[in-house]
């Protein structure tokens, strides 16, 4: 009876596919590689197989976290690969014709204007989305095109190589034991999570993305609301792209980015948050996220070309996706439905009915 | 995306709307004059530049694009998207070199791509219509699966020797005095004319449009809906197969990083050339005139010399920038 009712909060949660995938994905690992969870500790740092997972993932985290909040409002950022591109060539451009590129000050300048930067892009977006009522997918389309461009205008074309002990802390540096990228991630996941869900701010997103029309009616000022969410994003991706310029060290305007809004959007639909907006989860992204980056290093691990990783991801969009789509959802609960169970709060009364399905689901 | 339909009102207010023509063929007009427009600047900036070659150098060296365009058109026009053609296009000229590879006769190769195509295009289809998902997010899975593909087929570049293909890539048939043209120019130009008449002429052309203006009414008035819906996205994927033999054509090999982003430059092409994006709206002669726009574009950059190619980006997504907004005026207007 009460394993039944766990079973049935269980998979009704949101999360429950998306964290029975990535426990899959992790036993298939450790069949393949023992060692998968092994942590072991060098020079005062952590090493091992998750912590790599976490630190390449970081990127992939910070822009899905922002996609999923653009993707709450009922939006869309394809924008966020130009933006990653654009800041990471902005940094590298600036601590590049610094003096002194190992100077701490000279790194927090280049951090300061990619961000400030960013604001700029992300306001651009949210006025073409929220003042001028553009289709999210077409506005930033416009900064998908023309954003890799201006990153290439920075970068005069070249690939700019940095040599900045203290830039190349942010993606390759270690605080406390753990990676810089990953305590970055942490942070920027920790803040979006207590603004959106210790205050009103998520409730108004939600509804925002649930009924624009109906929330302005209601007096929510839905233009501010969306105008933030897309600057937010913007932020993210600058904060991405200053984590994977700085683990190369360089700052490639063509390829740096590339499909990591496909990623992203990928992380949010794994994680539970419907593509029409409206509800979102920011831990499910965040395991949406994981599920992606244990999935390529999986690729890597069982010795298959890292390119092929694509068909894998395109599958798993795939499966995903049909298993959230109307049609297949209906048909699931139409066979949930089956066993006559009114619509009761699970727990407070008991039937006979469950208990003979619960002893053939133990 | 919120409903606060501000934006067109301020549009109206600062008078935007005045100044363009109000008729169904407003914006292919706008884009008309823009082509002309440039093609005079380029003329009175460059020497050689009016010359009949070059024009017809946007042909040549636009031709798979011409196609994409046509296939991507009739998806826009219901409404809908597909972001899988430029992965279809490398997958095309993977399967076709490494078939010549093999040593496959030519004409089988060229139709086990048109198949390959085709398919890809009627599963996105099939998912779309009948799971209900958002043409945006199936395609999108389509590009990464073709994509992939190509890496499954090489993770190298592989070149085509086969003579049908090498004669194709360099027969210049002659129009006039040192002008030419190659066989690509006219599969597009066929192409072009064949979606025309599709569109313009046949019920499923109509239907198309219906789709476009409202799937719902569509369906009550008992047209072939479902049918239509798969049939665009198949016809997509067929017009990427044919941009991709085209594209071995041209380039004479097989790379699985062909193409990255050009179903941003198809769409670019259709969205100029006066199609709507929500769909019920638009002409297949309206993304030719956008893509000579984008190739007209490319030409003065290079004929600049001293302008480096990245501009042609940042160029085209103000073009995007201006049409779309001048869209929301029009059908600002309209309702």
């Amino acid at each position: 009876m009460k394993t039944l009712d766990i079973w049935r909060t269980l998979t009704r949660s949101r999360l429950f596919w998306p964290i029975v995938t990535l426990i899959a994905l992790a036993i298939l690992n450790v069949a393949v590689a023992p060692n998968f969870f092994s942590i072991q500790v060098k020079d005062g740092h952590l090493f091992g197989s998750i912590i790599d997972i976490l630190r390449n993932g970081a990127p992939t985290i910070l822009v899905a976290l922002g996609m999923t909040l653009v993707i709450a409002t009922r939006g869309i950022d394809l924008s966020v690969g130009a933006v990653v591109a654009i800041s990471g060539a902005l940094a590298c451009t600036i601590i590049a014709d610094a003096p002194d590129g190992n100077n701490p000050a000279t790194v927090l300048f280049a951090v300061a204007v990619s961000i400030l930067f960013s604001l700029v892009l992300g306001s651009w977006n949210g006025l073409l989305v929220s003042v001028f009522g553009i289709q999210p997918i077409i506005a930033t389309l416009i900064l998908m095109t023309a954003g890799r461009g201006i990153a290439m205008l920075i970068t005069e074309g070249q690939i700019i190589t940095v040599s900045s002990a203290p830039y190349k802390v942010i993606g390759a540096g270690y605080w406390f034991g753990l990676p810089a990228s990953i305590v970055i991630a942490a942070a920027m996941f920790v803040i979006a999570a207590l603004l959106t869900r210790r205050t009103a701010l998520g409730l108004l997103i939600e509804s925002v993305g649930i009924n624009p029309e109906a929330s302005r009616l209601a007096g929510i000022r839905s233009r501010g609301i969306v105008w933030t969410v897309y600057i937010f994003s913007a932020v993210c991706a600058a904060i991405a792209g200053l984590m994977i310029s700085s683990n190369v060290t360089a700052a490639d305007a063509n390829s740096a980015g590339l499909y990591i809004e496909m990623d992203a959007i990928l992380a949010v639909v794994i994680g539970g948050t419907s593509l029409a907006g409206g509800r979102y989860s920011l831990t499910g992204s965040l395991i949406g996220a994981f599920v992606i980056q244990t999935l390529t290093t999986t690729v890597y691990t069982i010795g298959i070309a890292a390119e092929i990783t694509l068909v894998f991801k395109a599958l798993v969009v795939i499966a995903v996706c049909l298993l959230q789509s109307p049609v297949v959802q209906a048909r699931m609960h139409r066979r949930k439905a089956a066993p006559p169970l009114p619509p009761v709060p699970s727990g407070t009364i008991s039937t006979p009915v469950p208990a003979t399905t619960a002893g053939a689901a133990s | 995306m919120t409903a606060t339909p501000v934006a067109p009102a301020f549009l109206e207010r600062i008078g935007v709307s005045r100044f363009i023509p109000s008729s169904k063929f407003s914006s292919v007009i706008v884009t008309l004059v823009l082509l002309l427009v440039m093609f005079g600047v380029g003329a009175s900036r460059y020497r050689n530049f009016a010359s009949g070659q070059v024009i017809l150098n946007l042909f040549v060296d636009n031709s798979f694009l011409i196609v994409l365009a046509v296939g991507m058109t009739f998806v826009i026009l219901t409404g809908g998207i597909d972001l899988s053609v430029g992965s279809v296009v490398a997958l095309s000229t993977m399967i076709a070199a490494s078939l010549a590879r093999d040593g496959w006769p030519p004409l089988v190769i060229i139709a086990i791509v048109l198949v390959a195509g085709s398919t890809i295009g009627l599963l996105s289809g099939l998912v779309i219509h009948y799971f209900q998902i958002q043409p945006f997010i199936v395609t999108l899975a389509a590009m990464f699966l073709a994509r992939g593909l190509c890496y499954v087929i090489s993770l190298t570049s592989i070149s085509i020797t086969d003579p049908f293909f090498t004669t194709m890539a360099n027969t210049r048939i002659p129009i006039a005095d040192r002008m030419s043209i190659t066989p690509s120019v006219i599969i597009a130009l066929v192409v072009v004319v064949i979606g025309f008449i599709v569109l313009h002429h046949t019920r499923t052309g109509r239907t198309v449009y219906a789709i476009g203006g409202g799937e719902h009414s569509a369906m009550l008035m008992g047209l072939p809906v479902p049918r239509t819906k798969v049939l665009v996205y198949v016809i997509s994927g067929f017009c990427s197969a044919v941009a991709g033999v085209l594209f071995t054509f041209y380039t004479l090999s097989g790379y699985s990083l062909t193409a990255v982003g050009m179903e941003l430059d198809a769409i670019a092409a259709v969205v100029i050339g006066g199609t709507l994006l929500t769909g019920g709206y638009g002409f297949v002669l309206g993304s030719l005139l956008g893509v000579l726009l984008l190739g007209i574009i490319q030409t003065i950059i290079s004929f600049e010399g001293t302008l480096s190619s990245w501009w042609t980006k940042i160029v085209i997504g103000g073009l995007l920038l201006v049409f779309i907004v001048l869209q929301r005026v029009l059908t600002a207007r309209r309702t």
